[in-house]
């Protein structure tokens, strides 16, 4: 039983402290897993975070599922998953239900008016990061001339951004395969014989 | 069948949204406003405002409430499985095989491509917002709202619960 309650408490601390998305509880995970519970090194965790990185969805509860399901199997990942979301589900539901059962009220209509323009800037500072990451790894030109494609595309054009991200990753996977073939063959052509005694 | 659409929203949403849950936002609202018309995008702004109070993650706070909303506790739990399970089964599955694609180019570059396509669709949403806020209370409103926001959170790392509520108030209060 201790373990379950390990992983409950840990990523139910970690579920309630973190602000601003999973990614931002990423580092109070880690202090649980590593330092507090040891449920694994500090390099594991790393590569489970490199890895859960390359896959889409939110980060968090692929973290909570590798851990739960390391420590204690699919019952562990179960329970790590649903401790780390379900307080801050159950405190939406009920702040939600009391702001809507008022919603004819001008005071809730006025309070909705005045966040509005906190998440329209909220929002605006999330796409500057989501900019400038993308700006460190493709360069400046790229990621600017990406930006003016997908903006053209989704806004004017009325793409579902769907396709055009499938396109986009099926275009950059393609890309590195060339590039990877391309070191290959070089490779081959010059260090011949020391491929063939490896 | 509302629960297979439900699923399916929600799955299309996190499968594309790579950078974790906040990149998912964008592609949330295009499938639960402009896909579904399950409701409006100030509707799904005040749900958003709440969520960005709250603490925990994003991507589950949003499918929990929007499922329960459409079709009740069963609903949430769709929309939670469609967001979390695909994800966490396939990192329990390839951590097996973690070597093989774990420093890959390829990954490393469809990553880094697709962060400009999030951020314009996170641009675009912050656009409709201010024009909202434009249109429902005025200019004056919200450049002091947009202002206090910048010098909050940005400048004196405000806790973005204490804003979010202190906006609720000044709402309540002032735009009545």
């Amino acid at each position: 039983m201790k373990p379950y309650l390990e992983l409950a408490i840990g990523f139910a601390r970690t579920g309630v402290t973190g602000y601003g998305g999973g990614p931002s509880t990423i580092p109070l995970i880690e202090f649980e897993a590593v330092k507090k519970y040891k449920w694994m090194t500090e390099e594991e965790f790393g590569e489970i975070l490199a890895l859960a990185n390359t896959l889409p969805g939110p980060i968090a509860t692929k973290m909570a599922a590798y851990i739960g399901y390391k420590v204690k199997g699919s019952m562990g990942a179960a329970v790590a998953i649903l401790t780390h979301i379900l307080p801050s589900i159950i405190a939406m539901l009920a702040l939600l239900g009391v702001l809507y059962s008022f919603r004819q009220s001008p005071i809730v209509s006025g309070m909705v008016q005045g966040v509005t323009p906190v998440i329209g800037f909220m929002l605006a500072e999330m796409a500057y990061r989501f900019y400038q990451k993308g700006s460190q790894g493709l360069g400046l030109p790229k990621n600017l001339m990406l930006a003016a494609v997908s903006l053209v595309f989704v806004q004017f054009l009325e793409w579902h951004p769907g396709i055009l991200i499938a396109i986009v990753l099926s275009t950059a996977f393609y890309i590195a395969h060339r590039k990877e073939q391309a070191i290959k063959k070089a490779t081959d052509e010059y260090m011949p014989v020391r491929e063939k005694s490896s | 069948m509302i629960y297979w659409e439900i699923f399916w929203a929600f799955f299309v949403a996190n499968l594309l949204g790579y950078g974790g849950g906040p990149a998912t936002i964008p592609l949330i609202q295009i499938e639960v406003v402009n896909n579904n018309g399950w409701m409006t995008l100030s509707e799904f702004g005040d749900i958003l405002a709440i969520a960005n109070a709250l603490p925990g993650p994003i991507a589950t706070k949003m499918a929990g409430f929007i499922g329960y909303e459409l079709g009740g506790g069963l609903g949430a739990a769709v929309a939670l499985a469609a967001t979390i399970l695909p994800s966490a089964l396939a990192v329990i599955v390839l951590f097996k095989f973690v070597n093989l694609f774990k420093d890959s180019p390829k990954v490393k570059l469809m990553t880094k491509s697709v962060q400009p396509i999030i951020a314009v669709l996170l641009a675009v949403m912050a656009y409709q917002f201010f024009l909202t806020a434009f249109e429902n209370s005025g200019m004056l409103h919200l450049i002091l709202l947009a202002a206090v926001s910048y010098l909050t959170l940005i400048k004196f790392k405000v806790h973005p619960s204490f804003v979010i509520f202190g906006a609720l108030f000044y709402g309540g209060i002032f735009l009545t």
